[in-house]
């Protein structure tokens, strides 16, 4: 079974199942990963689905797209890797995927 | 939880998440799992997105986090047994009890209103109607020019339908943003070949076996081959004042989300919070607020202290225009714009009472929401000044 984890900011892990072809907020919010809101349903307008991708998998998973980008620009928990995971589709290429999460979502 | 939409679903996940350990029912009188409401007007309008897509939690997900969906009307609470009645017959007992009924289209009661073709937009059923008539050409009237009746406008342009929009006010808009926004939405929407008709008061709907005409106070008659009425909600609380809870416009909730009866909590479209922020009670019909009320309304019946603190936003999708919506603007003196609304497609208006940052309507312009979004979340003073300088810069 491939998975995904989520560390939450005081150092939890939560590993996951990875669903194929769902975003990474959607995973998140299936399986009730404390810190991922995703209160706009995946529309890139809320931010509450902010994640900071783990240096070793920022390539293969790719940076911030220029809608994002807005959105974070001013976010004060902002990373280099951040990135919303309502905008990363998953595959099972992401298999072992590791993001943390911010203190607060937006 | 009794209503099976984005309140109810969330107060059902949180109670999981904070460790309730008891059965968890949710009824909803609606056939489709719970669904996003938000894209009703947008992507499923559009036709971009199927029913499966738009589910707020999959099947597997109830069945896993053992929450049982109920599909029945809740008839009455009985507060002394401590049980709800169901149209189904049931009767359930609970420990505490979550009210999460939203509510509904507010009708139109003209002469007329009651013909095939005319059409409210509040489920499912409403949109895949609207969708049927839709073909290229025909002439759709919408009346009311709220957020709900310009996004239809936006989604049935799309289609290559001909679209009148009928406000009855000085312009679209108007009770919820500054002279400045309902002229830009005035605009873009008459640029997209979206006919705006403000201080157009409907008097009746005329036709045949379906409506064919709409008839303004005045005589004029404006031709319509379809009518989508978007003239507001009707919070549902009947349930809350038969049992005799306080109910204010919505049920009242404190920031606990506790209504009048301490083992009976409510959350989202139907509640209104007195909120200390605005020394008011405030209903707000949005998925962010109705997410957090919800979020406090399980954190209150698991026992634990979590106060809705969160500053009310929203946002409207309409063409290639990202509304986004940071606190609310009543009362306010002032407005900054930053930005040219007037031949833009972005720019943000920041609304100030006293000298104070109260409220932003972005255009376009996440920064802005989000520095906005943040800055009144935390309660900081931001006055004139330092806005100014923000806009200059
Ligand atoms: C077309 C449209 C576009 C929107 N766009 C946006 C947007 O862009 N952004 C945004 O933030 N918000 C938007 N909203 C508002 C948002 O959808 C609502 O705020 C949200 O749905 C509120 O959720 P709720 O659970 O409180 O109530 P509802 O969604 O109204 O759900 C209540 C549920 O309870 C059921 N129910 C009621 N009484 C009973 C009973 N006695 N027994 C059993 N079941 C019962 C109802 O049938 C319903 O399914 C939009 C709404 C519409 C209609
Ligand atoms: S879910 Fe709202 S921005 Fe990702």
């Amino acid at each position: 079974m491939s998975v995904v984890t989520f560390i939450s900011h005081d150092g939890e892990k939560h590993e996951v199942p990875l669903e194929d072809g769902e975003s990474l907020m959607q995973i998140g919010v299936s399986n009730m990963v404390p810190g991922i809101d995703g209160d706009c349903g995946g529309e890139a307008a809320c931010g509450t689905c902010h994640v900071i991708v783990d240096d070793s998998w920022i390539d293969a998973v790719g940076r911030s797209t220029s809608v994002e980008e807005e959105m974070l620009a001013m976010n004060p928990e902002r990373e280099p890797t951040s990135r919303l995971s309502c905008q990363m589709r998953m595959s099972e290429d992401c298999d072992g995927l590791v993001v943390r999460l911010p203190e607060f979502q937006m | 939880m009794v209503g099976a939409s984005h309140a109810g679903v969330q107060v059902a996940a949180s109670l999981r998440q904070e460790g309730w350990d008891g059965e968890v029912v949710v009824i909803g009188d609606e056939a489709a799992l719970p669904y996003h409401r938000p894209p009703l007007s947008k992507a499923y309008l559009l036709g971009r997105s199927s029913r499966e897509e738009l589910a707020i939690r999959k099947t597997e997900f109830y069945a896993k986090q053992e929450i049982r969906l109920v599909r029945a009307t809740v008839n009455r609470i009985d507060r002394e047994a401590g049980c709800v009645v169901t149209s189904e017959g049931e009767t359930l007992a609970y420990d505490g009890l979550a009210l999460c009924t939203g509510g509904r289209a507010r009708r139109l009661s003209l002469p007329g209103s009651d013909l095939p073709g005319i059409h409210y937009l509040r489920v499912f059923a409403d949109v895949e109607a609207i969708r049927e008539s839709a073909v290229p050409g025909r002439h759709a009237v919408i009346i009311g020019g709220g957020y709900i009746g310009l996004e239809t406008a936006a989604s049935l342009r799309a289609l290559g339908l001909e679209v009148t929009v009928l406000e009855a006010a000085e312009r679209v808009l108007e009770r919820v943003t500054a002279p400045e926004v309902s002229a830009f939405y005035e605009r873009v929407h008459r640029e997209a070949g979206v006919v705006i008709r403000s201080r157009a008061l409907v008097e009746s709907l005329v036709g045949d076996l379906r409506v064919r005409e709409a008839i303004l106070a005045g005589g004029e008659r404006i031709p319509a081959d379809l009518v989508i009425v978007g003239v507001g909600l009707v919070p549902s609380v009947e349930l809350a004042v038969d049992a005799g809870l306080e109910v204010e416009d919505g049920i009242v909730i404190d920031d606990h989300a506790r209504t009048s009866d301490a083992r009976i909590v409510a959350a989202g479209d139907c509640a209104s919070h007195r909120m200390a922020r605005y020394d008011r009670v405030v209903r707000l019909e949005s998925v962010p607020s109705a997410a957090e009320q919800a979020k406090t309304a399980a954190a209150t019946l698991c026992g634990r202290e979590r106060p809705i603190a969160s500053l009310p936003w929203f946002w409207s999708d309409q063409y290639d225009l990202k509304l986004q919506i940071a606190g609310l603007n009543t009362g306010y003196d002032e407005v900054v714009i930053n930005g040219d609304p007037a031949s833009d497609r972005d720019f943000s208006c920041y609304y100030l009472q006293r000298g104070r940052l109260i409220a932003a309507d972005c255009v376009n312009r996440p920064r802005d929401f989000v520095w906005a979004k943040q800055a009144l979340g935390k309660g900081l003073e931001v006055d004139r000044e330092q806005l100014d300088v923000l806009v200059a810069t």
